[in-house]
């Protein structure tokens, strides 16, 4: 138990799981959404995050980036990025929704069915991208997809400079921008939701599918939103994780998935905004408690997370919702 | 085309009942005689030489054929097929964290058997016992299956009132927490560098052992094949007892099944706690077998794989799930070549049968007739998600 530094450094740690918090929450929004309107954990969720950052990757490799670009070509690239990533997640969520969830949702499978498909489809997708990709593009481009299973690095975009230090705590630039950039994308997305037409549309279908249709919604389209917007998320989240860490792996999703799982949990499944708290909050936890024990017993900490919330408060921080009263 | 195989499909499944009815219709002493032939014959299967079906590519013996240590591998994924069957296909409950249970039956024969453990050498120390002294093998089995009976107790717990879903997503926590545990825990289990020499029947593997060695496989499988017949039988008596019909109920329509007195939670703890011990069981075997286990062996995707075999083959029907693990053990063995692949044939095998055949390939028929009856109500009410 390392006590003196944890509250030694207090605030550097707060920091630095608030950043880390930032990328949790951008994944945990598609959860949320899918949770809220069809009441179903989308367990490929962490494998649409994956695809993302490969699509950044491959994005970034294509280019021939070096180390370090001027700070002209690093903004287009990370606007490029973005782009590459959001499409690339959406694409596979949408790909997703309409392969393996709309046939069992016409037979009104169980959820636990829905469950084992998804973990079907992220077991497919991990090793499409451990191993298939690779010998179909090993040649062709053998600098993205080199070898199988294998921790891929990636240029370095943005150096990481201490921007400004108060109270002892030193804040990076790179840091400021994974914050700033994931509160941006949350707070787009909380206003679609609740100020446009399309807004309404998945909140009344969240709040009671058959009144929407009765009242016009196309719950099909607003389903398919709902998976987009989630993986638009996601794909931010992946450019974020790729500009910060600066490295991808086939597998990296499983983990990554089931902690964003827990921050939506966390927050109150279901609940835009609870997504943002609960990533944030357990990113602090995470590293508050990585630091009080050790760095290897990171993962345990989440689970023990959820399972504690999962059987205090089951409705998250700030509960449930999305339009709908909790049933 | 898809038609069309669900044609051909629809005459396999048929043609699978008419087997079945007329199976049950058969004089018990008939039914009695086929079953002791088909005993006789597992107990014949790794003598049995069969070219381009039970000539398997190994490794560890330059020419050898691993038929045998296939055939074990086999047996301990029915037994794990079996296990996890009480919990997914009789109580209805998704457990993907089955992993854990059979690495924890695993480490408690290594923690306890082998003088490389920490625990051995702590006892040793404490008690002024010699440096050979370790739990024996038979004791380790007792120790392994309540370990395991306790830890999914311990789990079900604060877990099995919380909605299916989230019981999925927990359980997956904690068989990843489990292999951390292990990896992390280094004063207890060594870690990373693992814990050799697990005792056999026999004690310590030695090249003095004379039947359960590490060459010849054979005594092994037939050992495990003994334990997965008693198993059978205990878990068909289990299924047709007042606890497998409360668990029949109890997946079915929880509501219903608490109105009528079936408590769910105590019957859901049964259900873990069972398929529980029956992992760790596995898991005990498996390790003593191998005599050597390091946390690796433990990752995720073979509770994934668990799954699997249990929905592909047919959830609920113990036939079908034996079926679908001997299916998942056998052929990444069979077609090495192209074993590569084999997570992502798993996957792929997964998702195409929950959207075309969600009761599986050899179905319980009250499970086939529950996920007819939700589609047809689907039907009534289009509108309802």
């Amino acid at each position: 138990m390392n006590f003196d530094d944890l509250f030694g450094h207090i605030g550097q740690h707060t920091v630095d799981g608030l950043s880390k918090g930032a990328i949790y929450a951008l994944i945990a929004l598609g959860y949320t959404l899918v949770y809220g309107v069809l009441r179903l954990i989308n367990f490929a969720h962490s494998e649409v995050f994956m695809v993302g950052t490969f699509a950044v990757l491959g994005l970034w490799t294509a280019f021939g980036v070096e180390n370090n670009p001027p700070i002209g070509q690093a903004v287009l690239l990370l606007v490029l990025g973005l782009i590459v990533a959001a499409l690339a997640s959406g694409g596979t969520a949408l790909a997703i929704e309409r392969i393996a969830y709309r046939p069992l949702r016409r037979k009104n499978a169980p959820p636990l069915i829905f469950l084992i498909t998804a973990i079907g489809l992220s077991l497919v997708l991990v090793e499409i991208f451990g191993l298939v990709l690779p010998k179909l593009l090993g040649e062709a481009v053998p600098s993205i997809f080199g070898r199988a299973r294998i921790i891929l690095g990636m240029p370095t975009i943005i150096e990481q400079k201490t921007l400004f230090t108060i109270f002892g705590t030193s804040i990076t630039n790179i840091q400021l921008i994974v914050f700033v950039s994931a509160v941006v994308m949350m707070a787009l997305l909380d206003w679609f939701i609740n100020r446009t037409r399309y807004g309404r549309g998945v909140r009344a279908v969240a709040q009671n599918p058959e009144t929407a249709a009765l009242m016009g919604v196309n719950q099909e389209r607003v389903i398919m939103l709902i998976f987009v917007l989630g993986g638009i998320m996601a794909g931010a989240a992946a450019l974020l994780w790729s500009m910060r860490f600066g490295f991808t792996q086939n597998s990296i999703g499983f983990v990554l998935g089931l902690k964003a799982f827990t921050a939506a949990v966390l927050g109150g499944i279901g609940n835009l905004r609870g997504a943002l708290v609960g990533g944030l909050f357990l990113g602090i936890v995470e590293v508050y408690g990585a630091t009080l024990f050790q760095s290897s017993w990171e993962d345990v900490i989440a689970f023990v997370v959820l399972v504690v919330v999962l059987m205090f408060r089951p409705t998250g921080i700030l509960g449930e919702s999305l339009g709908r009263a909790r049933a | 085309m898809i038609n069309k195989m669900r044609e051909l499909d629809r005459g396999r499944v048929n043609a699978l009942h008419a087997v079945g009815d007329r199976w049950r219709a058969l004089p018990k002493w008939q039914r009695s005689l086929a079953f002791v032939a088909f005993v006789v014959f597992l107990y014949y299967l790794p003598l049995l030489g069969i070219p381009g079906l039970t000539w398997l590519r190994t490794d560890s013996i330059s020419g050898g054929s691993n038929w045998a240590g296939v055939l074990f591998t086999c047996a301990v994924y029915v037994l794990v097929a079996i296990g996890l069957n009480v919990v997914i296909g009789l109580a209805g409950l998704l457990d993907l964290g089955y992993i854990g249970f059979f690495a924890i039956g695993a480490y408690a024969v290594a923690l306890f058997g082998s003088v490389n453990s920490p625990v051995v050498q702590w006892f040793q120390r404490e008690f002024d016992l010699p440096p050979t002294w370790a739990v024996t093998w038979a004791i380790c089995a007792f120790i392994a299956l309540v370990l395991a009976l306790i830890s999914g107790v311990l789990l079900g717990w604060p877990t099995l009132r919380l909605r299916g879903d989230y019981l999925a997503i927990v359980t997956l926590g904690f068989g990843e927490i489990i292999r951390i545990v292990a990896r992390n825990l280094e004063g207890v289990t060594r870690g990373p560098q693992g814990i050799s020499a697990i005792p056999g029947p026999e004690g310590p593997p030695s090249p003095d052992n004379q039947i359960f060695g590490l060459i010849d496989i054979k005594p092994w499988y037939w050992l495990a094949i003994t334990v997965v017949l008693l198993m059978v039988f205990a878990v068909r008596r289990l299924e047709h007892s007042r606890v497998g019909r409360s668990w029949l109920a109890i997946r079915e329509d929880e509501d219903a099944a608490a109105v009528m007195g079936v408590y769910p939670f105590k019957f859901k703890l049964w259900a873990f706690a069972i398929g529980a011990a029956l992992g760790g069981f596995a898991g005990f075997l498996f390790a003593s077998r191998y005599a050597f286990i390091d946390p690796t062996q433990f990752n995720v995707n073979l509770s994934i794989l668990f799954v699997a075999m249990v929905v592909v083959g047919g959830s609920g029907n113990m036939v079908g799930v034996s079926v679908g693990a001997v299916l998942l053990a056998y052929l990444p063995e069979r077609f090495r070549e192209i074993a590569d692949y084999r997570w992502l044939a798993f996957g792929l095998a997964m998702v195409l049968v929950m959207i075309l055949r969600p009761q599986g390939l050899i179905p319980s028929r009250r499970r086939a007739r529950e996920l007819k009856d939700r589609a047809a109500e689907a039907e009534e009410a289009p509108a309802h998600v």
